[in-house]
C-alpha cells in the first residue's frame, strides 16, 4: 500500500547519487552511568531518504540524533557524515559539517531573547555575512513563509504556541540549506491537527529539497506519513528496519506489540 | 563498646527529631568526596577556561556580542555602582572626620578619603556589587539557555557557544569592570566632600589639592586596574556554573547562587593576592 510519503514524492530510488550514505551509523554504544542506552546501531541513510526511527520513551532515539549532531560523543562504533568520521573532531571542524546539518529539536530551543524573525536570522548571521541585512531579510521571510510564520516576526518565542514554536524551530533549521535534516519528535505534544500540518510541511520540504532526513518519533502515523523508512529501537537494538509493509509482517513480539498500541 | 568510634550527628529534621550515628570510616569518606569534588570543580573550571580562550582567540570573533555584552555589563550596572560608590563616601567621611579629630589629624581627612576610596573601598565594593548583580545575571541566564538547550541549539547551528556566550561575557566583565571602579571611585570622592562640606567649609579644589597632594600614578592604577582581575573571576565563574547546569529551574536557581556566592568569594580571596602583589611590584 502507498504511504503519503510514496503519493507525495512519486517515489522511486534516491536519485543522483551513487547510493553512498549521506549518515552512516556503525555499532554505535552509548552507556550512561551502568545504563547502556545504545547498543550496537546501525543504520544508513542515504540522499533523499526519510528514515523514521520509532521506540518507546526513554530508549535513546534523542540521544541518537544527539550523536549524529555532535553534541556527544559514542563510547565505541563511529557516525560517518559524507564518509567522514565525526570523532573526535574539534569544535570548529565539526562546525563545518553542522553547516550541512539542520536539527529540530523536541522543544524548539529557540532563542527566548530574540523574535522569530531573529531566531531564524541566527546562522544566517554567524555563517553568511557576505549576506547583506536586506538580502538576509528577504531569506529570513522567505523561510518563514515556507512554514506559514510570516505574519509572526516580530513575536517572541514565548508569544506563540508550541506548534508554531516548532515550525519557527523548522525554519530555522533550514536557514543555511541543510542537506541533512535531523528531526526530534517533531510532533509531539501537539493536537491531531497541528501534527497533521507539521507533518504536510516536513513533505513539501522533503519533495523540495531531497534532504537525507532521521526523524525521531513515537508516533507511528507521523511516521508512515513522512517517511519511506522505519527502524524500530528496543533496549539499545535496531529490531527491525524498512518499510511499514515488513513491520506489518513481522513475527516479533516488540514489533506486533508496538504496532497494536500506536 | 565496638572498636568503632561514634560520632553524633545533629538533629537532621526539624519535625522528625533523629539522631544518628555515623563511623569515622563514613566521616572520613564523606571529606574523601567533599575534597575529590572540590578539586574535581577546579579541575572541570581550568578546563571551561582553556576551551573558551582557545575559542576567544581564534576567529570569527562575535564582536556585536560583545558590544551588547558590555553594555550589559557596564552601562546597566553603572547606576548601581556609583550608589554604592556615593555611599561608601559618605560613611568613610563620617567615619574619618570622627577618628581624625579624635587625634588631631583632621588635616589628614582629604588625604584619607581619597586613598581609602581609590586604593581599598571603591575596587572591592565594586568587585562585590559586579559579582552580585552581573554574576547572577549571567549564570542565571546561561543555566536558562542549558535547561532549555539553547547552548546545544547554538553548538548545532554550527556556532562555537564558548565563543559566543562565554568569551564575550568573560572579555567584557575584564573590560567593564575597571572603568566601573572608576566611577564608582569618582562617586564616592564627591559624595564624600559633600558630606564633608556640609559639616565644615572645604572647598572642591583645596579637596582635591590636599587629597592627591604627594601621590603618584603607581599609587591609583594598579589598584584600579586590579579590578580586571575581579572581572576574570566574575565572568568565568557565573559562565562555568550557568553553562554546566542540570536539573531544570532548581538547578538555575542553584547555578545563580553559586555563581554569585563563589565569585564573591574568591574576589575577595583575589584582593588579598593583589594587595600583596601591588605592594611589592609597586612600592
Amino acid at each position: 500500500m502507498a504511504t503519503a510519503y510514496d503519493i507525495a514524492m512519486k517515489h522511486t530510488e534516491p536519485e543522483e547519487n551513487d547510493g553512498a550514505p549521506v549518515v552512516a551509523v556503525e555499532d554505535v554504544r552509548k552507556t550512561y552511568a551502568s545504563h547502556t542506552v545504545l547498543d550496537g546501531i546501525n543504520l544508513h541513510v542515504t540522499r533523499g531518504e526519510t528514515l523514521a526511527v520509532l521506540g518507546r520513551s526513554g530508549t535513546g532515539k534523542s540521544v541518537l540524533l544527539r550523536l549524529i549532531i555532535g553534541l556527544e560523543t559514542p563510547d565505541s562504533g563511529s557516525i560517518r557524515i559524507h564518509g567522514q568520521d565525526i570523532a573526535g573532531l574539534g569544535m570548529d571542524r565539526m562546525g563545518e559539517i553542522r553547516k550541512k546539518m539542520g536539527f529540530l529539536f523536541q522543544h524548539a530551543a529557540l532563542y527566548d531573547s530574540l523574535t522569530v524573525a531573529e531566531n531564524v536570522a541566527f546562522p544566517l548571521v554567524h555563517h553568511r555575512r557576505d549576506m547583506s541585512r536586506s538580502e538576509r531579510g528577504d531569506r529570513v521571510m522567505q523561510l518563514l513563509a515556507e512554514v506559514g510564520m510570516e505574519g509572526d516576526v516580530d513575536k517572541m518565542p514565548s508569544d506563540i504556541s508550541g506548534g508554531m514554536q516548532k515550525r519557527v524551530g523548522l525554519a530555522r533549521a533550514l536557514a543555511l540549506e541543510p542537506e541533512i535534516l535531523l528531526l526530534d519528535e517533531p510532533t509531539a505534544g501537539l493536537d491531531p491537527i497541528s501534527s497533521g500540518e507539521i507533518n504536510d510541511l516536513i513533505l513539501k520540504l522533503q519533495r523540495e529539497r531531497r534532504m537525507a532526513s532521521i526523524v525521531v518519533t513515537h508516533d507511528l502515523h507521523s511516521a508512515r506519513t513522512i517517511a519511506n523508512s522505519l527502524a524500530l529501537l528496543d533496549q539499545g537494538k535496531v529490531v527491525i528496519e524498512g518499510k511499514f509493509e515488513d513491520l506489518q509482517q513481522s513475527h516479533v513480539a516488540f514489533v506486533e506489540k508496538f504496532l497494536k498500541q500506536s | 563498646m565496638s572498636d568503632r568510634e561514634h560520632i553524633v550527628v545533629a538533629d537532621i529534621h526539624p519535625l522528625i527529631p533523629e539522631q544518628r550515628t555515623v563511623s569515622l570510616p563514613y566521616a572520613l569518606d564523606y571529606v574523601g568526596r567533599m575534597t575529590n569534588g572540590f578539586f574535581e570543580w577546579f579541575g572541570e573550571l581550568g578546563i571551561f577556561f582553556w576551551k573558551v580562550l582557545r575559542a576567544g582567540l581564534t576567529p570569527p570573533y562575535e564582536w556585536r556580542e560583545l558590544v551588547r555584552q558590555l553594555d550589559e555589563v557596564g552601562s546597566k550596572s553603572l547606576p548601581l555602582v556609583a550608589a554604592a560608590g556615593a555611599a561608601i563616601g559618605v560613611v568613610i567621611s563620617m567615619e574619618a572626620r570622627y577618628s581624625l579629630s579624635r587625634f588631631g589629624a583632621k588635616s589628614m581627612f582629604s588625604t584619607t578619603l581619597v586613598y581609602s576610596v581609590i586604593q581599598v573601598m571603591g575596587p572591592i565594593m565594586t568587585g562585590l556589587i559586579v559579582s552580585g548583580r552581573v554574576g547572577a545575571g549571567i549564570g542565571a541566564e546561561l543555566a536558562s539557555m542549558k535547561v532549555t538547550e539553547q547552548i546545544d541549539a547554538v553548538e548545532a547551528s554550527a556556532i562555537n557557544p564558548y565563543r559566543l556566550l562565554a568569551a564575550t561575557r568573560i572579555l567584557a566583565c575584564i573590560l567593564m569592570l575597571p572603568l566601573l571602579t572608576l566611577a564608582a571611585d569618582a562617586s564616592g570622592l564627591l559624595m564624600g566632600w559633600i558630606a564633608q562640606a556640609m559639616v565644615e567649609p572645604l572647598s572642591f579644589h583645596q579637596f582635591i589639592e590636599s587629597g592627591f597632594k604627594g601621590a603618584k600614578l603607581n599609587d591609583f592604577l594598579p589598584p584600579t586596574f586590579k579590578t580586571a582581575v575581579y572581572g576574570l573571576i566574575i565572568g568565568l565563574i557565573a559562565c562555568f556554573q550557568g553553562m554546566r547546569t542540570r536539573g531544570g529551574a532548581e538547578g538555575v536557581g542553584r547555578a545563580a547562587t553559586y555563581s554569585v556566592v563563589l565569585a564573591s568569594l574568591f574576589v575577595i580571596l583575589a584582593d588579598v593576592v593583589l594587595v600583596k602583589f601591588i605592594l611589592v611590584v609597586f612600592p
